[in-house]
């Protein structure tokens, strides 16, 4: 069941940032029920206190009042009472996490790169940001983050999400917007000198304003443009074919292999996302693919960055998919207006200066690739 | 002076003779207070040591709320700000709270609580100090040479990769603190297992002691995992062996569940031992025994057990499966209850309880007062969903000063002024002591009630300068400074009447409240061998009895033993209305 479909109470707590995206009414509904259990124990608690301590003080310094031992039905059931209502909060809290963890599969894709101390955001479109991104109102939006030193944390106190940024893996975090504005970005993990110095804003923008903004960045390659340069600049076409048919190189064709499983040594099979791509670079021999040679070296991060790896990513989730795009504009299900997930065909067609991006948002790592049939309606 | 000379005497006019020797003034030079084996004087050490590093650590927590009085950072340097927050963390939590109630109030009051004469292991316990002692010089230093500024969490990789400042000089303090630590727990443990008085058993023990005793086995089970976290981190710098980095094949998460899987239970150290002075400061004020006794007992073990298994919540957001999140948080909202069960017991005990105005019973009911909103919110951070977006931000931060501050430093405060008589043998004056205990409390309010308020508006923690933007975080930020202020200021005032009271406080009776324990039978201050001949224990755990037999236990007529004055004249039970 989407987010956006659980109904939820419209509440607007005080003290609280504005609710800027499809999760925030729903956290925040949360802290309204916890507010009220908390006020409603602490009035009984201290009420209770005061009026105990004022009926019942001490009136002659020698008095000593009978004894009593205890209650098992009391014991029982102001054990049993607070368990239960502590369950309801679990089980709130626990529905709300669980699905705004799972990133949606028709998306607009962001990378992040979190460093000491500015974030790092590139679009698909090949757009890149420091300290500030622009994404349009309503679209579904899923960050794949990580970081180049320590760790970070990316937080939106508006869309009441964050999530950490750890090296040597990438995280996601997935977000969409319900208002246009100008919101925060924090980093809320702390990492050294400039911690707090770490951050930025988010501009949530309508559909035209959003596209106008993206042509602005023409001449931006798009991400996987600039992969495609980089698997051939660092020699990775030496050994990977990108095209079907054609001798098997010295390593795995990567032509529709994103997505898929892939076989490895040692018995086991992994599905090839992102982080399998990004740890067959950095380290080729932790999962090597059945039937190869140990022999892909070795690229460290001074060889290649973490935007790098991602851009890299972007170029190879291409292959092997067709070559309509299919914008994912409607493939979300959202029952809602504009077009989610960037350029429609349409707006690629009448604006030659919007970069054709190979693919929108139409294939999640947990699925194969959509092949121009998922779409039924564009 | 005897019962029949102060009967009907009103209670401020009587006084005790002050008892001719005692274990301060048993012997007297700077060697034996440093070579002592009295767990009296260990106590004392203890609480000149811990009242030092809790004076530091104000200082720093002073400094970070000067500094967010302006949204600028414009105090001090960002770099010193890291450092400022780091040592007021580091400080407090492994040389304050850690040891503050057990150290002090635990090794002054164990022994005699059972009715024994010392602890297990006397000399391992005066080595638990110097351990203490060596342990907070090498932390000390490593401020004084420049300090660290990881943050007391130490997370890799930046503490082990990326911070240039003392890390292996202040954990290695903080390592060697540790066994101080492990050997109290030890110490606890056995004495309460083996050296309990005859008849007394294990239902008959003051809550105090279930209390110290969970707080030990959270000593000796989970402080040897920081040990080996901290070990782990100065290895890492030191040799880079790559457990932590992931260029090396080591995963920076790793150090997460290591660390909070010893420092989630170190916060159950912190708060057990606050819960067993309030069970006592209830009793004793209201003089009724604890309702539900058992149910208190039980639920310090299972506070202890369950402490264990709650190490995630930490790490909602650091990339664990949220699977691993769910059962975290499911047993989180389980460890709330007992701590709820206790709340409720002591409530109940008021009902038609005789309830005094005395300083430890402000502090006590200070401490349930504000350990149920802390805990409350504790409920907030167990919520999955919530916990996102208020993570690493200043509700955290308020969240666990209402239990550290609200909880165990009321804990701590009532304790003292409960227990000052039979330390010291001299009251503090009472006036003060209240106002002062006013004053806290308003002070504590005010400086940590806006952090909700902030954390929840988006104000991440560690951050040395906040949006310029935010009118109303700058207000919240003031707000809070001014309550740190009143709050600083009503700290030092029991310094002053504490110390003031030691050669000007009227002197105390061997049982000033009353109270039903088996210290009070003993004068205050106490002989250094605690009880003269050993007690034999016949009845239940605070039953007031008559006051013959509630008197000071000592070979001849109790009515003689100097300094056995008790105000009750009768103890037949009342029934209040």
């Amino acid at each position: 069941m989407l987010l956006t479909q659980l109904t939820v109470p419209q509440v607007t707590v005080p003290f609280a940032p504005e609710q800027a995206s499809t999760f925030a009414p729903h956290v925040d509904a949360l802290y309204a029920y916890l507010l009220i259990i908390t006020i409603f124990f602490s009035v009984v608690i201290t009420g209770l206190i005061i009026f105990f301590a004022i009926k019942y003080r001490r009136r002659r310094p020698d008095e000593v009042p009978r004894p009593r031992h205890g209650s098992m039905v009391l014991e029982v059931g102001w054990t049993i009472m607070p368990l239960g209502i502590a369950m309801t909060i679990f089980v709130w809290g626990a529905s709300t996490y669980f699905k705004a963890y799972r990133a949606p599969h028709q998306a607009m894709e962001v990378y992040v790169v979190g460093k000491q101390w500015m974030w790092k955001f590139q679009h698909q479109t090949g757009q890149r940001e420091i300290n500030e991104l622009h994404v349009p109102v309503g679209a579904r939006v899923k960050l794949t983050m990580t970081t180049e030193d320590v760790i970070h944390s990316l937080y939106f106190p508006e869309f009441r999400i964050k999530q950490d940024v750890v090296p040597g893996r990438y995280s996601q975090m997935w977000f969409e917007a319900t208002k246009t504005g100008t919101f925060y970005i924090f980093c809320a993990e702390y990492c050294g000198t400039n911690h707090s110095g770490m951050g930025g804003h988010i501009y949530v923008m309508d559909q035209s304003a959003y596209q106008q903004w993206l042509a602005g960045g023409a001449g931006a390659e798009s991400a996987a443009a600039q992969g495609q340069k980089l698997f051939q600049e660092r020699g990775c076409a030496s050994c990977h074919q990108t095209e079907p048919g054609g001798q098997q190189g010295r390593g795995p064709t990567l032509y529709g292999l994103f997505g898929h499983q892939q076989a490895i040594q040692n018995d086991g099979l992994v599905t090839v996302d992102e982080s399998y791509i990004r740890e067959s670079i950095r380290n080729p021999q932790a999962k090597l693919a059945l039937g190869f040679q140990p022999i892909m070296p070795v690229f460290t991060d001074r060889q290649l960055s973490e935007e790098q790896i991602l851009q890299l990513i972007a170029y190879i989730r291409t292959l092997g998919q067709q070559a309509t795009t299919t914008t994912g504009a409607s493939a979300s299900g959202s029952t809602t207006g504009p077009t989610t997930g960037g350029t429609s065909p349409e707006a690629q067609r009448s604006n030659p200066l919007a970069p054709t991006a190979p693919r929108q948002g139409n294939s999640s790592p947990q699925l194969p690739p959509a092949r121009g049939g998922t779409n039924s309606n564009r | 002076m005897s019962t029949e000379q102060t009967a009907g005497m009103p209670r401020h006019e009587w006084r005790s003779r002050f008892p001719t020797r005692n274990y301060l003034n048993a012997d007297y030079g700077i060697k034996s207070w440093l070579l002592t084996k009295d767990h009296k004087r260990i106590a004392l050490l203890y609480l000149i040591s811990v009242t030092f590093f809790f004076a530091l650590g104000g200082a720093y927590a002073a400094a970070i709320r000067l500094e967010l009085l302006t949204p600028q950072g414009d105090l001090m340097q960002s770099h010193t700000y890291n450092k400022v927050f780091t040592a007021h963390g580091v400080l407090m939590v492994f040389f304050f709270l850690i040891p503050s109630i057990p150290a002090t109030l635990g090794n002054f009051l164990v022994p005699m609580m059972i009715g024994a004469k010392d602890l297990a292991f006397p000399k391992i316990n005066l080595l638990s100090w110097y351990i203490f002692m060596v342990g907070g010089i090498l932390t000390f230093s490593a401020l004084l040479f420049g300090g660290l500024d990881t943050g007391w969490t130490f997370y890799a990789p930046y503490s082990t990769s990326f911070s240039n400042t003392y890390v292996v000089l202040g954990g290695l303090g903080v390592f060697i603190n540790g066994f101080s630590s492990i050997l109290t727990g030890l110490n606890f443990i056995v004495t309460i297992h083996t050296m309990r008085a005859p008849g007394m058993t294990w239902f008959r023990l003051p809550l105090f002691i279930w209390s110290h005793y969970a707080t030990s086995l959270i000593f000796i089970l989970g402080t040897p995992v920081i040990a080996i976290t901290i070990l782990l981190i100065a290895l890492e710098r030191l040799a880079h062996i790559g457990i932590f980095d992931p260029a090396l094949g080591g995963d920076p998460v790793l150090f997460q569940h290591m660390f909070w899987f010893y420092s989630h239970p170190a916060v159950y150290i912190m708060i057990l031992p606050a819960m067993g002075v309030v069970s006592e400061l209830v009793a004793t004020h209201t003089r009724k025994p604890v309702f539900g006794y058992s149910f208190v007992a039980f639920s310090s073990l299972a506070i202890a057990v369950f402490g264990f298994l709650v190490w995630g919540h930490h790490m909602f957001v650091s990339g664990q499966s949220v699977y691993a999140g769910m059962i975290f948080s499911l047993i989180s909202f389980a460890v709330a209850i007992p701590s709820a069960v206790k709340v409720f017991n002591w409530t109940a005990t008021m009902y038609k309880g005789s309830i005094s105005y005395d300083a430890p019973m402000l502090y006590a009911f200070a401490f349930i007062g504000l350990f149920v909103i802390g805990g409350m919110t504790g409920l907030f951070l167990a919520a999955l969903g919530l916990d996102v977006h208020v993570h690493d931000t200043y509700f955290i931060v308020a969240h666990f000063h209402y239990i550290m501050v609200g909880g165990a430093v009321m804990g701590y405060l009532g304790g003292l002024h409960n227990w000052w008589p039979k330390i010291t043998g001299r009251m503090y004056p009472e006036g003060w002591a209240r106002f002062a205990a006013l004053v806290i409390f308003v002070g504590f309010n005010l400086t940590f009630f806006p952090q909700f308020l902030l954390g929840y508006m988006g104000m991440p923690r560690r951050y040395h300068a906040y949006p310029t933007d935010q009118p109303v975080w700058q207000v919240l930020h003031v707000m809070s400074t001014g309550g740190a202020s009143i709050l600083g200021l009503g700290m030092l005032i029991p310094g002053v009447y504490f110390l003031w009271s030691m050669r000007y406080g009227r002197f105390a009776p061997a049982n000033p409240w009353p109270a039903t324990g088996l210290e009070w039978r003993t004068p205050s201050p106490p002989p250094t061998e605690n009880f003269a001949v050993t007690p034999v224990v016949t009845w239940e755990a605070y039953e007031f009895r008559p006051v013959e037999e509630m008197a000071v236990i000592g070979p001849g007529k109790s009515a003689d033993v100097p300094g056995n004055q008790n105000p009750l004249s009768h103890a037949e039970t009342e029934e209040i209305p």
